[in-house]
């Protein structure tokens, strides 16, 4: 009853995995009509040695690191909001959920219509007087934040629903035999919310984490990687290499393998971490 | 979770609590309905400074999402406007100086979504259950490493595994087709697939089947007798995931159709009319788009909690 399930992932994964691993050795473009041909690590070499893929490792960099402590920090807040229910709250929580389940493309290419400078509806929300306010796509220090918010907006609803599964989870008993030690709110949050949601949070934070190193679609609805290259980042410019354009398929092959050793060490990090958690 | 501490102060944190819940969900749709209201917008409305609330609603953008149109000359407009066999859409492109040549690609896109979503979410639900049925009843040599396989496989950012499959398809001639999607996504849906149903599957005693085997079943009439009615909310559960998965993706179908099955994601964005961008269409064809994902999760939003966590907490 597994075979079918192995032998579809085999195909679909084992395959394309060994197969771009001998590419990313090779000068090859999926257009051309000829063979690849072995350069062993010189794909590998011009990647590492190349300024330009510095800057989108940065930009991404700088990209998952805010866009996930902020979701970290505000998807824990609205746990923390909505975890007293009241009349509504079911409803009020499946509603802040909407965001996580839209097409990010779509979400992207929607917000470049808000960010606009003239008729967007996101700076006269924060109250600049039509075209005076900041030019959120079209300024190179504000074009990853402008990323950095949509995906806020789009995943923070992701982090809520682990953190309200994880407070859900305390036993009440905790609070109570802190309330008799009168013990202060801060004191009860620092020792015994933070911690017993911590694994869940950590969770959230790891899924999170390996998301947002994959951006694309986001940014290509809003940004396409522009003003110059603000807002492009790894898998943007992948795809670039890869497809639009350039089909240099051996360099592309070589990048992805970078790009997934990294993903792979970030989660292995991760779930020792969490292990260790667990454990102690 | 009632606490038992009945004074004032908390009477007035929680209603504190509560407005602020409102005023923070009522932030989070901003975006979404600022896009139903762009849809409905005349295109003057929406270059309008400042951003306008109240306006007169239109169908224009539904008009354009939908249509081909082309531009008139000053004379064969005269002509048009004399014709009595217009429809209310034909007078709204007349308006614009347009007339409509014929149906857009946008209907043909969002048929190929549905095919692919639907094609792709049975196949995974189904190889699913039978895999997470094995997984949670037999024993196998390593599970555990298997387990961890499968889940592995969704790890992989899209444009890793999109150049070799590019290739694959090419030469397999599953380039721009319904069952090369619906394929692909199925394998991206199985890793979710059967760690939901895994979850689900364990909860189901093993005594009742026992019980039905005795009885004389065989294994896959105990499998589809018992076990399947009971496992009908993980089921559910998974279709949503799945659903919603193949639905919005973007990149694979980006990289691996161009017109025959192109979906709607990677075309929405290209829905763009002679004078720049039609925001209006955009918008329509977005909004249009988002409605049957915000229906089944709604149905469904019961299990969703459960879905996210894998399963792991009980509540």
């Amino acid at each position: 009853m597994i075979m079918p399930t192995l032998l579809l992932l085999i195909a679909f994964n084992i395959f394309p995995l060994l197969y771009s691993l001998y590419l990313s050795f090779t000068t090859y473009s999926a257009i051309a009509n000829q063979a690849p041909v072995w350069v062993g690590l010189q794909n590998y070499r011009d990647i590492l040695t190349s300024d330009q893929l510095w800057i989108y490792f940065r930009n991404t960099g700088r990209f998952v690191l805010l866009s996930v402590s902020l979701q970290t920090v505000i998807g824990f807040g609205l746990a923390l909001l909505l975890r007293e229910r009241f009349r509504g709250s079911g409803l009020i929580t499946t509603l802040i959920l909407i965001p996580m389940m839209l097409s990010p493309v779509v979400v992207g290419l929607f917000w470049k219509l808000m960010y606009d400078p003239n008729y967007g509806i996101f700076n006269y929300l924060l109250g600049y007087p039509p075209g005076r306010g900041p030019q959120w796509l079209a300024s190179s220090e504000l074009a990853l934040w402008a990323v950095v918010i949509v995906d806020v907006w789009m995943w923070s609803p992701f982090v809520m629903l682990l953190c309200l599964a994880g407070l859900g989870a305390i036993p009440e008993e905790l609070y109570e035999a802190a309330e008799i030690d009168r013990a202060s709110t801060l004191y009860q949050f620092w020792r015994i919310t933070l911690p017993q949601v911590a694994p869940l949070l950590l969770i959230a934070i790891l899924f999170r984490t390996i998301e947002a190193f994959k951006t694309f679609d986001l940014v290509m609805g809003l940004t396409g990687g522009g003003p110059g290259d603000a807002t492009e980042l790894v898998a943007v410019n992948l795809y670039r290499i890869a497809f639009s354009g350039q089909w240099n398929t051996g360099r592309a092959s070589a990048l992805a393998y970078i790009v997934l050793m990294i993903i792979i060490g970030i989660s292995n990090i991760y779930i020792r971490y969490l292990n260790r958690l667990r454990e102690g | 979770m009632p606490r038992v501490v009945p004074a004032r102060s908390t009477q007035a944190l929680r209603a504190l609590r509560i407005s602020l819940a409102c005023v923070v969900c009522f932030v989070f749709l901003i975006p979404v309905l600022w896009m139903a209201l762009t849809a409905f917008k005349p295109r003057e409305a929406i270059v309008a400074v400042p951003p306008q609330i109240v306006f007169r609603p239109s169908l224009e953008g539904f008009v354009s999402l939908f249509t081909q149109r082309s531009t008139l000359t000053r004379m064969q407009m005269e002509r048009y406007r004399q014709r009595t066999d217009l429809h209310w859409w034909d007078r709204i492109a007349l308006e614009r100086g347009l007339v409509i040549i014929g149906p857009s690609q946008y209907v043909g896109r969002l048929t190929n979504s549905l095919i692919i979503a639907g094609g792709s979410t049975a196949l995974a639900v189904g190889l699913g259950v039978l895999s997470a049925y094995a997984f949670s009843r037999f024993r196998i040599k390593g599970e555990a490493d298997l387990l961890f396989f499968i889940l592995s496989t969704r790890m992989l950012p899209p444009v890793v595994v999109t150049i070799p499959i590019f290739l694959m398809y090419r030469r397999l001639n599953l380039f721009d087709t319904h069952l090369g999607m619906i394929l692909l996504y199925t394998v991206f849906n199985l890793s979710l697939s059967v760690w939901l149903l895994k979850g689900f599957i364990d909860e189901i005693p093993r005594e009742y089947e026992e019980a039905a085997l005795v009885d004389g079943y065989t294994r896959f009439q105990a499998f589809r007798r018992i076990v399947l009615p009971q496992a009908v909310t993980g089921i559910a559960t998974t279709v949503v995931f799945c659903l919603i998965f193949a639905w919005n993706e973007y990149a694979f179908a980006l990289m691996l159709t161009s017109d025959r099955a192109r979906t709607a994601p990677p075309s929405i964005p290209s829905v763009v009319g002679t004078a720049g961008r039609e925001w209006a269409a955009t918008a329509a064809g977005s909004l249009l788009f988002l409605i049957p994902v915000v229906i089944v999760a709604f149905a469904l939003r019961r299990y969703l909690l459960r879905g996210i966590t894998f399963g792991a907490i009980r509540r």
